[in-house]
Protein backbone atom coordinates (compact mmCIF):
# COMPACT_ATOMS: atom_id res chain seq x y z
CA UNK A 1 0.00 0.00 0.00
CA UNK A 2 2.67 2.29 0.85
CA UNK A 3 4.56 1.77 -2.29
CA UNK A 4 1.20 2.81 -4.34
CA UNK A 5 0.61 6.05 -2.15
CA UNK A 6 4.61 6.71 -2.99
CA UNK A 7 3.45 6.12 -6.86
CA UNK A 8 0.16 8.53 -6.67
CA UNK A 9 2.12 11.51 -4.94
CA UNK A 10 5.24 11.21 -7.60
CA UNK A 11 2.51 11.06 -10.28
CA UNK A 12 0.48 14.65 -9.07
CA UNK A 13 3.23 16.29 -8.05
CA UNK A 14 4.92 15.51 -11.51
CA UNK A 15 1.82 16.71 -13.30
CA UNK A 16 1.94 19.30 -11.81
CA UNK A 17 5.61 20.14 -12.73
CA UNK A 18 4.22 19.44 -16.39
CA UNK A 19 2.03 22.62 -16.06
CA UNK A 20 4.15 24.93 -14.39
CA UNK A 21 7.14 24.26 -17.36
CA UNK A 22 4.65 23.54 -19.98
CA UNK A 23 3.17 26.68 -19.67
CA UNK A 24 6.05 28.60 -20.00
CA UNK A 25 6.39 27.12 -23.53
CA UNK A 26 5.68 29.67 -26.35
CA UNK A 27 3.40 28.66 -29.12
CA UNK A 28 5.73 28.86 -31.75
CA UNK A 29 7.21 25.56 -29.94
CA UNK A 30 4.47 23.55 -30.00
CA UNK A 31 4.94 21.13 -32.55
CA UNK A 32 8.56 20.11 -30.97
CA UNK A 33 7.04 20.04 -28.02
CA UNK A 34 4.87 17.17 -29.01
CA UNK A 35 7.40 15.24 -30.80
CA UNK A 36 9.78 15.56 -28.16
CA UNK A 37 6.86 14.18 -25.61
CA UNK A 38 6.54 11.63 -27.83
CA UNK A 39 10.26 10.78 -27.64
CA UNK A 40 10.09 11.07 -23.72
CA UNK A 41 7.17 9.07 -23.46
CA UNK A 42 9.08 6.42 -25.22
CA UNK A 43 10.30 5.47 -22.17
CA UNK A 44 7.91 2.56 -22.25
CA UNK A 45 11.01 0.85 -23.79
CA UNK A 46 12.45 0.20 -20.22
CA UNK A 47 9.42 -2.29 -19.43
CA UNK A 48 9.38 -4.03 -23.16
CA UNK A 49 13.16 -4.61 -22.68
CA UNK A 50 12.52 -5.97 -19.04
CA UNK A 51 9.63 -8.18 -20.47
CA UNK A 52 11.94 -8.82 -23.69
CA UNK A 53 14.97 -10.00 -21.77
CA UNK A 54 13.83 -12.26 -18.60
CA UNK A 55 11.83 -14.26 -21.21
CA UNK A 56 10.07 -15.87 -18.48
CA UNK A 57 7.55 -17.28 -21.43
CA UNK A 58 7.53 -17.02 -25.04
CA UNK A 59 4.09 -15.09 -24.82
CA UNK A 60 5.82 -12.53 -22.91
CA UNK A 61 9.09 -12.36 -24.28
CA UNK A 62 7.30 -11.87 -27.82
CA UNK A 63 5.31 -9.34 -26.46
CA UNK A 64 8.10 -7.48 -25.05
CA UNK A 65 9.62 -7.46 -28.36
CA UNK A 66 7.07 -6.02 -29.95
CA UNK A 67 6.84 -3.15 -27.26
CA UNK A 68 11.04 -2.65 -28.39
CA UNK A 69 10.21 -2.25 -31.64
CA UNK A 70 7.20 0.19 -31.20
CA UNK A 71 8.77 2.33 -28.22
CA UNK A 72 12.29 2.59 -30.38
CA UNK A 73 10.77 4.02 -33.00
CA UNK A 74 8.75 6.58 -31.18
CA UNK A 75 12.56 7.16 -29.13
CA UNK A 76 14.48 7.47 -31.93
CA UNK A 77 12.28 8.82 -34.45
CA UNK A 78 11.09 11.91 -31.72
CA UNK A 79 14.22 12.76 -30.31
CA UNK A 80 15.57 13.12 -34.36
CA UNK A 81 13.04 14.59 -35.66
CA UNK A 82 12.96 17.22 -32.96
CA UNK A 83 15.79 18.20 -33.04
CA UNK A 84 15.91 18.47 -37.19
CA UNK A 85 12.77 21.20 -36.07
CA UNK A 86 14.67 23.07 -33.20
CA UNK A 87 17.58 23.29 -35.86
CA UNK A 88 15.28 25.24 -38.40
CA UNK A 89 14.85 27.82 -35.35
CA UNK A 90 18.02 28.20 -34.32
CA UNK A 91 19.16 29.37 -37.86
CA UNK A 92 19.72 33.05 -38.44
CA UNK A 93 18.30 35.22 -40.49
CA UNK A 94 20.11 35.23 -43.86
CA UNK A 95 20.53 39.06 -44.02
CA UNK B 1 21.90 -2.79 -7.09
CA UNK B 2 17.67 -2.12 -7.59
CA UNK B 3 18.40 0.96 -5.98
CA UNK B 4 21.31 2.15 -8.12
CA UNK B 5 19.34 1.31 -10.76
CA UNK B 6 16.36 3.58 -9.66
CA UNK B 7 18.66 6.43 -8.94
CA UNK B 8 19.82 6.76 -12.16
CA UNK B 9 16.41 6.49 -13.22
CA UNK B 10 16.05 9.86 -11.15
CA UNK B 11 18.84 11.12 -12.85
CA UNK B 12 16.77 10.17 -16.52
CA UNK B 13 13.79 12.03 -15.38
CA UNK B 14 15.65 14.90 -14.05
CA UNK B 15 16.90 15.38 -17.20
CA UNK B 16 13.95 14.79 -18.80
CA UNK B 17 12.51 17.48 -17.41
CA UNK B 18 15.39 19.95 -17.84
CA UNK B 19 14.81 18.95 -21.61
CA UNK B 20 11.23 20.34 -21.30
CA UNK B 21 12.50 22.86 -19.49
CA UNK B 22 15.04 23.78 -23.00
CA UNK B 23 11.83 24.30 -25.34
CA UNK B 24 11.33 27.69 -23.18
CA UNK B 25 12.90 29.19 -25.71
CA UNK B 26 14.71 28.32 -29.50
CA UNK B 27 18.49 29.58 -28.00
CA UNK B 28 17.89 26.34 -25.30
CA UNK B 29 15.83 23.99 -26.98
CA UNK B 30 18.20 21.87 -29.21
CA UNK B 31 20.37 21.36 -26.01
CA UNK B 32 17.53 20.70 -24.14
CA UNK B 33 16.05 17.97 -26.62
CA UNK B 34 20.11 16.65 -26.18
CA UNK B 35 19.71 16.65 -22.45
CA UNK B 36 16.43 14.43 -23.18
CA UNK B 37 17.86 12.17 -25.70
CA UNK B 38 21.12 11.70 -23.08
CA UNK B 39 18.45 10.89 -19.97
CA UNK B 40 17.06 8.17 -22.36
CA UNK B 41 20.52 6.75 -23.17
CA UNK B 42 20.94 6.16 -19.68
CA UNK B 43 17.83 4.57 -18.89
CA UNK B 44 18.41 2.66 -21.75
CA UNK B 45 21.72 1.32 -20.51
CA UNK B 46 21.22 1.15 -16.71
CA UNK B 47 18.39 -1.22 -17.72
CA UNK B 48 20.22 -3.72 -19.45
CA UNK B 49 21.64 -4.40 -16.71
CA UNK B 50 18.84 -5.65 -14.52
CA UNK B 51 19.73 -9.02 -13.26
CA UNK B 52 16.39 -10.63 -14.39
CA UNK B 53 17.59 -9.93 -18.25
CA UNK B 54 18.97 -13.55 -19.17
CA UNK B 55 19.24 -12.54 -22.98
CA UNK B 56 19.68 -9.48 -25.55
CA UNK B 57 19.07 -11.09 -28.79
CA UNK B 58 15.18 -10.14 -28.71
CA UNK B 59 16.07 -6.48 -27.26
CA UNK B 60 18.91 -5.92 -29.89
CA UNK B 61 16.86 -7.19 -32.45
CA UNK B 62 14.07 -4.98 -31.05
CA UNK B 63 15.94 -1.89 -30.92
CA UNK B 64 17.97 -1.94 -34.33
CA UNK B 65 14.37 -2.49 -36.21
CA UNK B 66 12.59 0.49 -34.31
CA UNK B 67 16.13 2.66 -34.43
CA UNK B 68 16.35 2.08 -38.13
CA UNK B 69 12.33 2.62 -38.90
CA UNK B 70 12.46 5.64 -36.55
CA UNK B 71 15.24 7.32 -38.11
CA UNK B 72 13.81 7.01 -41.40
CA UNK B 73 10.40 8.60 -40.62
CA UNK B 74 12.19 11.33 -38.77
CA UNK B 75 14.55 12.26 -41.85
CA UNK B 76 12.45 11.52 -44.66
CA UNK B 77 8.98 13.24 -43.68
CA UNK B 78 7.92 16.62 -44.63
CA UNK B 79 7.25 19.46 -42.10
CA UNK B 80 3.57 20.13 -43.46
CA UNK B 81 2.94 16.05 -42.66
CA UNK B 82 4.56 16.65 -39.34
CA UNK B 83 1.02 16.45 -37.67
CA UNK B 84 0.91 12.72 -38.84
CA UNK B 85 4.08 11.77 -37.82
CA UNK B 86 2.99 12.90 -34.16
CA UNK B 87 -0.36 11.00 -35.08
CA UNK B 88 1.42 7.55 -35.51
CA UNK B 89 4.02 8.37 -33.16
CA UNK B 90 1.25 9.03 -30.25
CA UNK B 91 -0.21 5.53 -31.13
CA UNK B 92 3.08 3.92 -30.75
CA UNK B 93 3.16 4.85 -27.49
CA UNK B 94 -0.52 3.38 -26.71
CA UNK B 95 0.42 0.38 -28.23
CA UNK B 96 3.83 -0.04 -26.53
CA UNK B 97 1.88 0.43 -23.25
CA UNK B 98 -0.40 -1.89 -24.04
CA UNK B 99 1.96 -4.63 -24.97
CA UNK B 100 4.06 -3.97 -22.02
CA UNK B 101 1.08 -4.61 -19.24
CA UNK B 102 -0.38 -7.67 -20.47
CA UNK B 103 3.40 -9.16 -20.35
CA UNK B 104 3.88 -7.86 -16.80
CA UNK B 105 0.10 -9.68 -16.04
CA UNK B 106 1.58 -13.11 -17.44
CA UNK B 107 4.74 -12.44 -15.50
CA UNK B 108 3.04 -11.62 -12.59
CA UNK B 109 0.03 -14.33 -12.65
CA UNK B 110 3.23 -16.70 -13.04
CA UNK B 111 5.76 -15.29 -10.63
CA UNK B 112 2.93 -15.37 -7.69
CA UNK B 113 0.70 -18.60 -9.18
CA UNK B 114 0.29 -21.54 -6.55
CA UNK B 115 1.47 -23.79 -8.92
CA UNK B 116 5.05 -22.35 -7.90
CA UNK B 117 6.69 -23.83 -4.84
CA UNK B 118 7.08 -21.54 -1.91
CA UNK B 119 4.09 -19.14 -3.37
CA UNK B 120 1.43 -20.93 -1.76
CA UNK B 121 -1.21 -18.75 -0.03
CA UNK B 122 -0.61 -15.97 -2.56
CA UNK B 123 -2.87 -15.32 -4.50
CA UNK B 124 -2.37 -13.72 -7.71
CA UNK B 125 -0.65 -9.76 -8.17
CA UNK B 126 -1.18 -7.13 -5.78
CA UNK B 127 -4.59 -5.40 -6.80
CA UNK B 128 -2.81 -1.75 -7.28
CA UNK B 129 -1.03 -3.69 -10.46
CA UNK B 130 -3.84 -5.07 -11.84
CA UNK B 131 -6.15 -1.62 -11.77
CA UNK B 132 -2.85 0.01 -13.43
CA UNK B 133 -2.91 -3.32 -15.89
CA UNK B 134 -6.44 -2.48 -16.62
CA UNK B 135 -6.08 1.33 -17.57
CA UNK B 136 -2.89 0.67 -19.06
CA UNK B 137 -4.49 -1.81 -21.55
CA UNK B 138 -7.61 1.02 -21.87
CA UNK B 139 -5.99 3.78 -22.47
CA UNK B 140 -3.24 2.56 -24.30
CA UNK B 141 -5.69 0.45 -26.65
CA UNK B 142 -8.04 3.70 -27.20
CA UNK B 143 -4.98 5.72 -28.08
CA UNK B 144 -3.42 3.38 -30.16
CA UNK B 145 -6.78 2.97 -32.69
CA UNK B 146 -7.86 6.44 -31.94
CA UNK B 147 -3.92 7.55 -33.46
CA UNK B 148 -4.54 5.38 -36.51
CA UNK B 149 -7.85 7.17 -37.51
CA UNK B 150 -6.57 10.12 -36.55
CA UNK B 151 -3.28 9.32 -38.91
CA UNK B 152 -5.80 8.15 -41.76
CA UNK B 153 -7.65 11.49 -41.56
CA UNK B 154 -5.01 13.94 -41.67
CA UNK B 155 -3.28 11.73 -44.61
CA UNK B 156 -6.02 11.52 -46.47
CA UNK B 157 -6.88 7.57 -46.46
CA UNK B 158 -10.29 7.93 -44.71
CA UNK B 159 -12.84 11.06 -45.59
CA UNK B 160 -11.58 13.44 -43.04
CA UNK B 161 -14.94 14.59 -42.51
CA UNK B 162 -17.04 14.08 -39.44
CA UNK B 163 -18.57 9.88 -39.87
CA UNK B 164 -21.71 10.27 -37.70
CA UNK B 165 -24.36 7.69 -37.61
CA UNK B 166 -27.29 7.40 -34.98
CA UNK B 167 -26.77 5.32 -32.01
CA UNK B 168 -23.21 6.63 -32.15
CA UNK B 169 -23.04 7.69 -28.53
CA UNK B 170 -25.29 4.76 -27.27
CA UNK B 171 -22.67 2.44 -29.11
CA UNK B 172 -19.82 4.13 -27.61
CA UNK B 173 -21.52 4.26 -24.19
CA UNK B 174 -22.27 0.18 -24.10
CA UNK B 175 -18.38 -0.20 -25.26
CA UNK B 176 -17.40 2.10 -22.38
CA UNK B 177 -19.34 0.17 -20.00
CA UNK B 178 -18.22 -3.62 -21.37
CA UNK B 179 -14.55 -2.21 -21.10
CA UNK B 180 -15.20 -0.84 -17.56
CA UNK B 181 -16.65 -4.34 -17.08
CA UNK B 182 -13.91 -6.24 -18.22
CA UNK B 183 -11.45 -3.97 -16.17
CA UNK B 184 -13.14 -5.50 -13.27
CA UNK B 185 -12.93 -9.00 -14.58
CA UNK B 186 -9.24 -8.11 -14.61
CA UNK B 187 -9.06 -7.13 -11.33
CA UNK B 188 -11.12 -9.87 -10.17
CA UNK B 189 -8.87 -12.61 -11.72
CA UNK B 190 -5.98 -11.15 -12.65
CA UNK B 191 -4.51 -15.06 -13.98
CA UNK B 192 -7.66 -14.75 -16.35
CA UNK B 193 -5.63 -13.04 -19.64
CA UNK B 194 -8.45 -13.31 -21.95
CA UNK B 195 -10.33 -10.88 -19.90
CA UNK B 196 -7.42 -8.63 -20.47
CA UNK B 197 -7.23 -8.69 -24.05
CA UNK B 198 -10.89 -8.34 -24.22
CA UNK B 199 -10.61 -5.80 -22.76
CA UNK B 200 -7.81 -4.06 -25.33
CA UNK B 201 -9.96 -5.22 -28.48
CA UNK B 202 -12.93 -3.56 -26.66
CA UNK B 203 -11.05 -0.51 -26.14
CA UNK B 204 -9.54 -0.83 -29.61
CA UNK B 205 -13.34 -0.46 -31.16
CA UNK B 206 -13.86 2.67 -28.56
CA UNK B 207 -10.82 4.30 -29.60
CA UNK B 208 -11.80 3.95 -33.66
CA UNK B 209 -15.29 4.94 -32.87
CA UNK B 210 -14.82 7.85 -30.62
CA UNK B 211 -11.94 9.16 -33.72
CA UNK B 212 -13.78 8.92 -36.67
CA UNK B 213 -16.95 11.70 -35.51
CA UNK B 214 -14.03 14.06 -35.42
CA UNK B 215 -14.13 16.49 -38.48
CA UNK B 216 -10.12 17.42 -40.03
CA UNK B 217 -10.78 21.07 -39.10
CA UNK B 218 -10.61 19.49 -35.33
CA UNK B 219 -7.91 17.30 -35.74
CA UNK B 220 -4.85 19.27 -33.98
CA UNK B 221 -7.54 18.78 -31.17
CA UNK B 222 -7.72 15.58 -30.98
CA UNK B 223 -3.89 15.20 -31.91
CA UNK B 224 -2.66 16.75 -28.86
CA UNK B 225 -5.36 14.78 -26.74
CA UNK B 226 -4.06 11.48 -27.84
CA UNK B 227 -0.61 13.08 -27.24
CA UNK B 228 -1.70 13.59 -23.38
CA UNK B 229 -2.98 9.64 -23.56
CA UNK B 230 -0.17 8.22 -24.43
CA UNK B 231 1.63 9.59 -21.69
CA UNK B 232 -1.25 8.51 -19.52
CA UNK B 233 -0.85 4.73 -20.31
CA UNK B 234 2.53 5.05 -19.74
CA UNK B 235 2.26 6.41 -16.21
CA UNK B 236 -0.19 3.57 -15.94
CA UNK B 237 2.51 1.33 -17.08
CA UNK B 238 4.96 3.06 -14.41
CA UNK B 239 2.23 1.91 -11.41
CA UNK B 240 2.22 -2.02 -13.09
CA UNK B 241 5.92 -2.25 -13.14
CA UNK B 242 5.90 0.09 -10.14
CA UNK B 243 8.70 2.27 -11.96
CA UNK B 244 8.59 5.71 -10.95
CA UNK B 245 10.79 6.92 -14.19
CA UNK B 246 7.46 6.25 -16.19
CA UNK B 247 5.40 7.52 -13.88
CA UNK B 248 7.21 10.77 -13.59
CA UNK B 249 7.53 11.00 -17.87
CA UNK B 250 3.95 9.33 -18.38
CA UNK B 251 2.63 11.95 -15.96
CA UNK B 252 4.57 14.99 -17.59
CA UNK B 253 3.22 13.82 -21.42
CA UNK B 254 0.21 13.84 -20.27
CA UNK B 255 0.33 16.87 -18.48
CA UNK B 256 1.88 18.51 -21.79
CA UNK B 257 -1.04 16.95 -24.23
CA UNK B 258 -3.69 18.40 -21.87
CA UNK B 259 -2.75 22.13 -22.15
CA UNK B 260 -2.06 22.18 -25.69
CA UNK B 261 -5.68 19.99 -25.74
CA UNK B 262 -6.70 23.78 -23.87
CA UNK B 263 -5.00 25.84 -25.53
CA UNK B 264 -6.29 24.30 -29.03
CA UNK B 265 -10.16 24.58 -27.10
CA UNK B 266 -9.59 27.99 -26.16
CA UNK B 267 -8.54 29.30 -29.86
CA UNK B 268 -11.52 28.24 -31.43
CA UNK B 269 -13.71 28.85 -28.60
CA UNK B 270 -15.10 25.76 -28.10
CA UNK B 271 -15.33 23.02 -25.33
CA UNK B 272 -13.59 19.30 -25.74
CA UNK B 273 -17.16 17.66 -25.37
CA UNK B 274 -18.01 19.98 -28.39
CA UNK B 275 -14.95 19.52 -30.69
CA UNK B 276 -15.64 15.53 -29.55
CA UNK B 277 -19.15 14.99 -30.23
CA UNK B 278 -20.56 18.28 -31.52
CA UNK B 279 -20.74 19.41 -35.11
CA UNK B 280 -20.89 23.06 -36.04
CA UNK B 281 -24.42 24.35 -36.29
CA UNK B 282 -24.75 25.63 -39.06
CA UNK B 283 -25.48 29.33 -39.60
CA UNK B 284 -29.11 29.42 -39.21
CA UNK B 285 -30.95 33.69 -39.31
CA UNK B 286 -27.53 34.74 -40.27
CA UNK B 287 -26.35 37.12 -43.57
CA UNK B 288 -26.24 34.80 -46.75
CA UNK B 289 -22.87 34.78 -48.94
CA UNK B 290 -24.63 37.05 -51.69
CA UNK B 291 -25.70 39.57 -49.26
CA UNK B 292 -22.41 39.89 -48.11
CA UNK B 293 -20.34 40.07 -51.21
CA UNK B 294 -22.75 41.51 -53.76
CA UNK B 295 -21.32 44.63 -55.19
CA UNK B 296 -18.67 45.16 -52.66
CA UNK B 297 -15.72 43.11 -52.90
CA UNK B 298 -12.94 44.90 -54.98
CA UNK B 299 -10.32 42.54 -57.03
CA UNK B 300 -6.93 43.57 -57.42
CA UNK B 301 -3.88 42.70 -59.12
CA UNK B 302 -0.41 41.79 -58.24
CA UNK B 303 1.02 45.13 -59.40
CA UNK B 304 -1.47 46.85 -57.59
CA UNK B 305 -0.49 45.45 -54.28
CA UNK B 306 3.54 45.26 -54.99
CA UNK B 307 2.49 49.02 -55.22
CA UNK B 308 0.77 49.11 -51.60
CA UNK B 309 4.06 47.64 -50.62
CA UNK B 310 5.84 49.76 -51.94
CA UNK B 311 4.83 52.58 -50.17
CA UNK B 312 3.97 50.75 -46.64
CA UNK B 313 6.41 50.88 -44.20
CA UNK B 314 4.55 47.90 -41.96
CA UNK B 315 3.63 45.22 -42.63
CA UNK B 316 1.75 41.99 -41.24
CA UNK B 317 1.47 38.26 -43.00
CA UNK B 318 -1.28 36.12 -41.76
CA UNK B 319 -0.74 32.50 -42.59
CA UNK B 320 -3.48 30.21 -42.60
CA UNK B 321 -3.08 26.67 -43.43
CA UNK B 322 -4.01 27.63 -47.30
CA UNK B 323 -0.43 28.92 -47.20
CA UNK B 324 0.89 25.58 -46.56
CA UNK B 325 -1.38 23.37 -49.43
CA UNK B 326 0.17 25.92 -52.20
CA UNK B 327 3.81 25.59 -50.96
CA UNK B 328 4.00 29.56 -50.73
CA UNK B 329 6.12 29.19 -47.58
CA UNK B 330 8.99 29.80 -49.38
CA UNK B 331 7.75 32.70 -51.61
CA UNK B 332 6.46 34.34 -48.88
CA UNK B 333 9.61 34.79 -47.10
CA UNK B 334 11.41 35.58 -50.16
CA UNK B 335 9.03 38.51 -50.41
CA UNK B 336 9.34 39.40 -46.81
CA UNK B 337 13.26 39.56 -46.98
CA UNK B 338 13.01 41.98 -50.16
CA UNK B 339 10.54 43.94 -48.31
CA UNK B 340 12.70 44.35 -44.82
CA UNK B 341 15.61 44.83 -47.06
CA UNK B 342 13.94 47.82 -48.83
CA UNK B 343 13.33 49.54 -44.99
CA UNK B 344 9.58 47.75 -44.32
CA UNK B 345 8.92 46.72 -41.08
CA UNK B 346 7.94 42.66 -40.98
CA UNK B 347 5.97 40.73 -38.85
CA UNK B 348 4.39 37.32 -38.98
CA UNK B 349 0.79 36.83 -37.33
CA UNK B 350 0.01 33.45 -36.11
CA UNK B 351 -3.26 32.01 -34.87
CA UNK B 352 -3.00 29.30 -31.85
CA UNK B 353 -5.42 26.97 -34.42
CA UNK B 354 -3.52 27.81 -37.85
CA UNK B 355 -2.04 24.49 -39.56
CA UNK B 356 -2.83 21.17 -38.41
CA UNK B 357 -1.37 20.53 -34.76
CA UNK B 358 -0.05 23.00 -32.20
CA UNK B 359 2.55 25.16 -33.50
CA UNK B 360 2.35 23.59 -36.90
CA UNK B 361 2.16 26.80 -39.10
CA UNK B 362 5.37 28.30 -37.14
CA UNK B 363 7.40 25.15 -38.33
CA UNK B 364 6.68 25.55 -41.77
CA UNK B 365 7.99 29.39 -41.32
CA UNK B 366 10.66 28.83 -39.67
CA UNK B 367 11.85 26.08 -42.27
CA UNK B 368 11.43 28.57 -44.96
CA UNK B 369 14.35 30.45 -42.74
CA UNK B 370 11.39 33.07 -41.56
CA UNK B 371 13.83 34.31 -38.46
CA UNK B 372 11.98 33.55 -34.68
CA UNK B 373 11.74 37.08 -33.82
CA UNK B 374 9.59 38.11 -36.69
CA UNK B 375 6.70 35.16 -35.75
CA UNK B 376 4.09 36.85 -33.14
CA UNK B 377 1.54 34.85 -31.45
CA UNK B 378 -2.04 36.51 -31.88
CA UNK B 379 -2.20 38.23 -28.30
CA UNK B 380 0.80 39.80 -28.86
CA UNK B 381 0.04 41.19 -32.55
CA UNK B 382 -3.57 42.13 -32.49
CA UNK B 383 -2.78 45.40 -29.51
CA UNK B 384 -0.76 46.95 -32.55
CA UNK B 385 -2.52 45.71 -35.57
CA UNK B 386 -3.84 49.37 -36.38
CA UNK B 387 -0.53 50.30 -37.19
CA UNK B 388 -0.06 48.19 -39.57
CA UNK B 389 0.01 50.16 -43.72
CA UNK B 390 -0.76 45.89 -45.27
CA UNK B 391 -1.93 43.09 -44.05
CA UNK B 392 -1.41 40.00 -46.04
CA UNK B 393 -3.69 37.38 -45.22
CA UNK B 394 -2.88 33.90 -47.17
CA UNK B 395 -5.09 31.10 -47.03
CA UNK B 396 -6.65 31.93 -43.95
CA UNK B 397 -10.22 32.43 -43.38
CA UNK B 398 -12.14 31.77 -40.33
CA UNK B 399 -9.74 33.15 -38.09
CA UNK B 400 -9.50 36.61 -39.89
CA UNK B 401 -13.90 36.89 -39.60
CA UNK B 402 -14.78 39.97 -37.89
CA UNK B 403 -18.17 38.69 -37.08
CA UNK B 404 -16.30 36.46 -34.39
CA UNK B 405 -16.25 39.55 -32.78
CA UNK B 406 -19.27 41.25 -34.01
CA UNK B 407 -22.33 39.12 -34.21
CA UNK B 408 -23.48 36.89 -31.14
CA UNK B 409 -25.51 35.01 -33.33
CA UNK B 410 -22.55 33.35 -35.86
CA UNK B 411 -21.45 29.75 -34.94
CA UNK B 412 -17.35 31.48 -34.25
CA UNK B 413 -18.81 33.68 -31.94
CA UNK B 414 -16.30 34.70 -29.74
CA UNK B 415 -13.62 33.21 -30.78
CA UNK B 416 -10.32 34.49 -30.59
CA UNK B 417 -9.53 36.26 -34.16
CA UNK B 418 -6.35 38.14 -35.18
CA UNK B 419 -7.97 41.88 -35.56
CA UNK B 420 -6.45 42.55 -39.30
CA UNK B 421 -9.43 44.29 -40.57
CA UNK B 422 -7.68 47.13 -38.22
CA UNK B 423 -5.04 47.69 -40.34
CA UNK B 424 -4.62 50.51 -43.27
CA UNK B 425 -5.05 48.02 -45.77
CA UNK B 426 -6.38 44.37 -45.96
CA UNK B 427 -4.63 42.19 -49.11
CA UNK B 428 -6.37 38.61 -49.01
CA UNK B 429 -4.55 35.98 -51.32
CA UNK B 430 -7.76 33.34 -51.78
CA UNK B 431 -9.09 31.25 -54.51
CA UNK B 432 -12.51 31.88 -54.35
CA UNK B 433 -14.62 33.71 -52.15
CA UNK B 434 -15.80 29.90 -50.59
CA UNK B 435 -16.06 29.41 -46.96
CA UNK B 436 -13.85 28.09 -44.68
CA UNK B 437 -14.17 25.19 -42.22
CA UNK B 438 -16.76 27.08 -40.51
CA UNK B 439 -19.17 27.58 -43.39
CA UNK B 440 -20.30 31.05 -43.03
CA UNK B 441 -19.14 34.37 -45.67
CA UNK B 442 -16.65 36.15 -44.23
CA UNK B 443 -17.29 40.35 -43.95
CA UNK B 444 -13.33 41.11 -44.00
CA UNK B 445 -13.44 40.18 -47.90
CA UNK B 446 -16.26 42.64 -48.58
CA UNK B 447 -14.86 45.61 -46.33
CA UNK B 448 -13.83 49.10 -47.50
CA UNK B 449 -10.46 48.73 -46.66
CA UNK B 450 -10.03 44.97 -48.16
CA UNK B 451 -8.54 44.10 -51.44
CA UNK B 452 -8.67 40.41 -52.69
CA UNK B 453 -6.08 38.61 -54.95
CA UNK B 454 -7.75 35.72 -56.55
CA UNK B 455 -5.55 32.95 -57.40
CA UNK B 456 -3.16 30.22 -56.03
CA UNK B 457 -1.27 31.50 -52.87
CA UNK B 458 2.37 30.72 -54.12
CA UNK B 459 1.27 31.86 -57.59
CA UNK B 460 0.43 35.54 -56.58
CA UNK B 461 2.73 35.77 -53.90
CA UNK B 462 5.68 35.16 -57.08
CA UNK B 463 3.64 37.68 -58.83
CA UNK B 464 3.72 39.84 -56.25
CA UNK B 465 7.52 39.53 -55.75
CA UNK B 466 8.13 40.22 -59.81
CA UNK B 467 6.18 43.23 -60.01
CA UNK B 468 8.11 44.62 -56.80
CA UNK B 469 11.36 44.09 -58.36
CA UNK B 470 10.12 46.24 -61.42
CA UNK B 471 9.30 49.50 -59.11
Amino acid sequence: MDALIAGITIFVLSIFVGFEIITKIPPTLHTPLMSGSNAISGITLVGAILSAGAQHTLVTATLGGVAVVFATINVVGGFMVTNRMLEMFKKKPSS
Amino acid sequence: MMSAINLIYLVAAVLFILGLRGLTHPRTAVRGNLLGACGMLLAIVVTLTHHNIVSFEIIIIGILIGAVIGALLATKIEMTSMPELVALFNGFGGIASVLVAGAALIESTIRTSAAVPGNAGIHGPLMQITVATAASGLIGAVTFWGSLVAFGKLKGLISDNAVLFSGQQVLNAILALLALGLGVSVVMDPTNILAYWSLVLVASILGILLTIPVGGADMPVVVALLNSYSGLAAAATGFVLSNNVLIITGSLVGASGLILTQIMCKGMNRSLTNVLFGVLAPAAGSATADEVYTGRVKSALPEEVALLFDAARRVVIVPGYGMAVSQAQQPLANLASVLTERGVEVEYAVHPVAGRMPGHMNVLLAEADVPYEALKDMDDINPYIDQMDVALIIGANDVVNPLARTDPSSPIAGMPIIDVDKAKTVVIIKRSLSPGFAGIPNPLFAADNSLMLFGDGKKMVLDILAALKDT
